[in-house]
């Protein structure tokens, strides 16, 4: 009967595909649940784990873990300390000396010697390694030959960087920039060993660095457990036996596991559960600040937003936004109301100065309506915020924000909000320049210095300046600051030039972020550094 | 019936390329990809234009989309933004989707058909009305609701299941399979019960009862087989819906699957991954209605191909 062969066949089929799915299944490595090892929340990390290549956070988390440099920023004080460099010496700002301490290893055993990092540095500075880091040697003489913004990469090495002997190299700016040293406790200038260049494929398959952990196992895009180094010569050991971190495809999902004791540590709480974190965490929550500060930045290629009163529209609109009742309601106090353009972290002797806005970033509804109406008004009556939608609560707060400009405009339609749907489209965008009135701007510290929160997002041409915005004044004040040998002269230098962006009210400052994360009673001394990175190596299980 | 397969799979070869044509296309409209990877700054233009030219960005498209299918044929999909292959993305994502597929498909055949069955055979009773009444509920809740509600019962309040996935294995996949395939569920069940109902009618079956047959073969052989047509196409193109349409609930229990993939793949605007996965699932989905068809014979005898 032809039926029944039929049936049998396709039983047959059926079992071929069910035995098919059923193998593979516990592919992943289990990595280590035994001793004292916490497990936290991760993300899969968008580009290779290299040094010079990683530029967000999940990816800087591990590099954190198993990378130390010549300076390492203070977890509580964010201050820049000297921490793989015996010294680092300079008599005019551009000439560095670099000596590194004695004793140091990377974890396969290999000696940290000055070749490690000029080794490193190059192949992060050098064009044909497509190191998305790459400007951060942007300083270094010699990057525009390795480097070259178009046309061939005419040299392999800096110019600028030169082994003396195995403990020792110099620098060689191609400007002066005092700060330059305070810099190099960023990820990007950290040393390298030799398999990095030898076997890169398998390196970054499993990376190997100096740090308090090393990677024991990585499956990517799921898992990563990194054990404690025993043999790690610095002051800062592991006081725990390992991580392991999980990726997560939502921070709801991280949140929900951290409740149901399968996860140790989940950082990013995701913004719907701010209201009951408290409730369902206690003393468990943290919530401290990050060197993170949220604006609103301008389109000065659009002529609009360009004309002599404008300043005063600018100035108005920042007035109009109740900053304090956005960060009570919609972020739960995990932001802080702006009063400069800088973060606390940095501290004052570090050029925070809270206030420095003055009047300017009060809410103060009278004034607002009037300084707008002065300045001409809003371009075409209507103010369109953009942002992309596809992360953090964008979209509650601009709305906020718009409601606030709305009501003390009198105007249901003053503003409005424009959603982009990826963060990749809002960047496609604001490249092709084509805003039409304010929009998003986040930023992100590299490094603990006021220079990193003002050069790169308001120097004439610098990498941040979405909005191109060029002040004659603001560059040549940059300029004086970077030149100075004396940090409290350069910082002052530099709130010089950050009040020219005040006056000018080139980008409106909304709120400082902080960094949050909840984690199980089974951990103690759990803290996040001012990158809003879990401070790992500090914290204790059981 | 091999000549009828031959056709079938050389009508797929249009339909294949036309559905990657557009999915190139319509992946390629939302702009440049190179500028989401540079965080909250322009990349450095010598940097960008390295990254445009070696994956093959700065092409024309066609070219771009004849050197993509050129390699698809050899098998390689490319490499995603973070530097792995997707081939080596499929392997992880594509077993755990179809475990979870698999776990959804049973519960609608075994809880959906069973409950058909029962209610087309009691049409008009309370059981027949409360089944309905829940098929109602089931439909019009949200499957992140469903989801979400059951991850916070089951795995937090009453401490019944992991609340989220961690190696895909079958046993976690329980909970996600049934939220994934609720809505599914309650469709075949109100198909089921219609057809059944409607079958119950039908000359054979009376004739079939007259002949003294016992009321279970009269059910499954007579009744069941025949009703079942619409209920096996339903299933199957629901199979290539489940693989891709896994998104919210492979988020919801941190299911490492196709979905997942395709979601961070469109948000980090990653060609390589959404045009491979897209395709791998396209294919998917004509094997699937290819293999419905080839059913139909097997349950109405009737129905021949040549």
């Amino acid at each position: 009967m032809r039926g029944i062969t039929h049936a049998r066949w396709a039983a047959g089929a059926v079992a071929t595909a069910l035995a098919a799915t059923g193998c593979g299944v516990g592919g992943a490595s289990g990595g280590g649940n035994g001793g004292a090892v916490l497990s936290s929340s991760w993300g899969d990390p968008q580009n290779p784990l290299e040094p010079a290549n990683t530029n967000e956070v999940q990816g800087g988390k591990v590099l954190d873990m198993i990378f130390r440099g010549l300076k390492k920023y203070d977890p509580r004080t964010g201050r820049a300390q000297d921490w793989l460099a015996r010294s680092i010496r300079t008599g005019d700002s551009r000439n560095f000396t670099v000596t590194i301490k004695d004793g140091w290893t990377f974890s396969n055993g290999e000696r940290v010697t000055a070749r490690s990092f000029v080794d490193a540095w190059n192949y992060g500075a050098s064009l044909r390694n497509n190191q998305k880091n790459a400007y951060f040697f942007g300083y270094i003489d010699g990057y525009d030959k390795v480097h070259p913004d178009s046309g061939g990469q005419r040299a392999d090495t800096l110019s600028g960087l030169r082994v003396v002997d195995d403990h020792t190299f110099t620098v060689k700016l191609n400007q002066k920039f005092s700060g330059f040293p305070d810099t190099l406790g960023y990820a990007a200038f950290a040393p390298l060993p030799r398999a990095f260049f030898t076997d890169h494929a398998a390196w970054v398959k499993k990376p190997v660095g100096n740090g308090p952990y090393t990677i024991e196992s990585y499956t990517r895009g799921s898992q990563m457990y990194l054990r404690k180094w025993d043999g790690y010569p610095g002051t800062d050991k592991a006081r725990n036996d390992g991580v392991t971190l999980m990726v997560y495809t939502d921070s709801n999902t991280a949140y929900t596991d951290l409740l149901a004791g399968n996860l140790d540590l989940a950082d990013d709480i995701p913004a719907a559960q701010l209201k009951n974190v408290k409730g369902d965490l206690g003393d468990r929550y943290i919530n401290t600040p990050a060197g993170i500060i949220q604006t609103l930045a301008f389109p000065y290629y659009d002529k609009r937003w360009n004309t002599p009163g404008s300043k005063k529209v600018r100035t108005g609109l920042s007035m109009a936004i109740d900053r304090r009742q956005i960060t009570d309601t919609i972020f739960r106090r995990t932001r802080t109301p702006a009063t400069d353009w800088t973060s606390p972290v940095l501290g004052t002797g570090g050029g925070f100065k809270a206030g420095l806005c003055g009047r300017a970033c009060t809410y103060d509804p009278a004034r607002a309506k009037a300084l707008i109406e002065e300045g001409g008004g809003i371009p075409d009556g209507q103010v369109k915020i953009t942002y992309n939608a596809d992360s953090g609560s964008h979209k509650q707060w601009v709305d906020a924000v718009c409601n606030s400009i709305n009501n003390v405009l009198g105007n249901a339609k003053a503003c409005v909000g424009n959603p982009v749907g990826t963060f990749a489209d809002f960047r496609n965008q604001l490249g092709a320049h084509k805003m039409t009135g304010p929009f998003r701007a986040g930023w992100q510290m590299d490094y603990p210095l006021i220079q990193n929160f003002l050069q790169p997002l308001y120097y004439t041409g610098a990498s941040s300046n979405d909005g191109k915005w060029s002040d004659k004044a603001f560059d040549r004040l940059v300029d004086r600051a970077n030149a100075e040998t004396d940090t409290a002269r350069a910082v002052a230098g530099f709130q010089k030039a950050e009040e020219v962006v005040r006056d000018n009210m080139a980008a409106i400052p909304l709120w400082y972020q902080n960094g949050n994360a909840g984690y199980s009673d089974r951990l103690s001394h759990v803290a996040l550094n001012p990158f809003s990175v879990p401070v790992y190596n500090e914290i204790k299980v059981g | 019936m091999g000549r009828y397969v031959v056709r079938r799979l050389l009508q797929m070869i249009p339909v294949f390329v036309g559905a990657t044509l557009l999915i190139f296309l319509m992946v390629n409209v939302m702009g440049d990809p190179v500028a989401g990877l540079c965080g909250e700054r322009a990349c450095d233009p010598a940097t960008a234009a390295q990254l445009k030219r070696e994956f093959g960005l700065d092409k024309p498209l066609w070219q771009q989309y004849l050197t993509y299918m050129g390699k698809v044929f050899t098998g390689d999909f490319g490499t995603a933004f973070n530097g792995q292959p997707v081939t080596e993305l499929m392997a992880t994502a594509f077993p755990v989707t179809v475990r979870l597929t698999v776990v959804a498909v049973l519960f609608e055949i075994v809880i959906g058909i069973t409950l058909g069955v029962v209610t087309g055979l009691r049409r008009g009773r309370p059981v027949d009305t409360g089944v309905l009444l829940a098929t109602l509920v089931v439909i019009s809740v949200p499957t992140f609701v469903t989801g979400l509600l059951l991850q916070l019962l089951l795995g937090i309040k009453w401490g019944w299941i992991r609340p989220s996935v961690r190696y895909g294995t079958f046993d976690e996949l329980i909970v996600p399979g049934l939220v994934l395939a609720s809505v599914s569920l309650a469709y075949v069940t109100r198909l089921t019960r219609t057809s059944i109902a409607e079958n119950k009618r039908s000359d054979y079956v009376r004739t079939a009862i007259a002949k003294g047959l016992p009321r279970r073969r009269v059910i499954t052989r007579h009744l069941l087989r025949n009703s079942l047509i619409p209920v096996v196409t339903f299933i199957g193109t629901d199979i290539g819906a489940l693989m891709g349409g896994a998104i919210v609930t492979e988020r919801i229990f941190n299911i490492h699957g196709v979905g997942y993939q395709l979601y961070q793949g469109i948000l980090r605007q990653n060609t390589q991954t959404v045009v491979g996965f897209v395709t791998v699932l396209v294919l998917v989905f004509l094997v699937a209605n290819l293999l419905v068809d080839l059913l139909y014979a097997v349950l109405d005898p009737r129905i021949r191909y040549a």
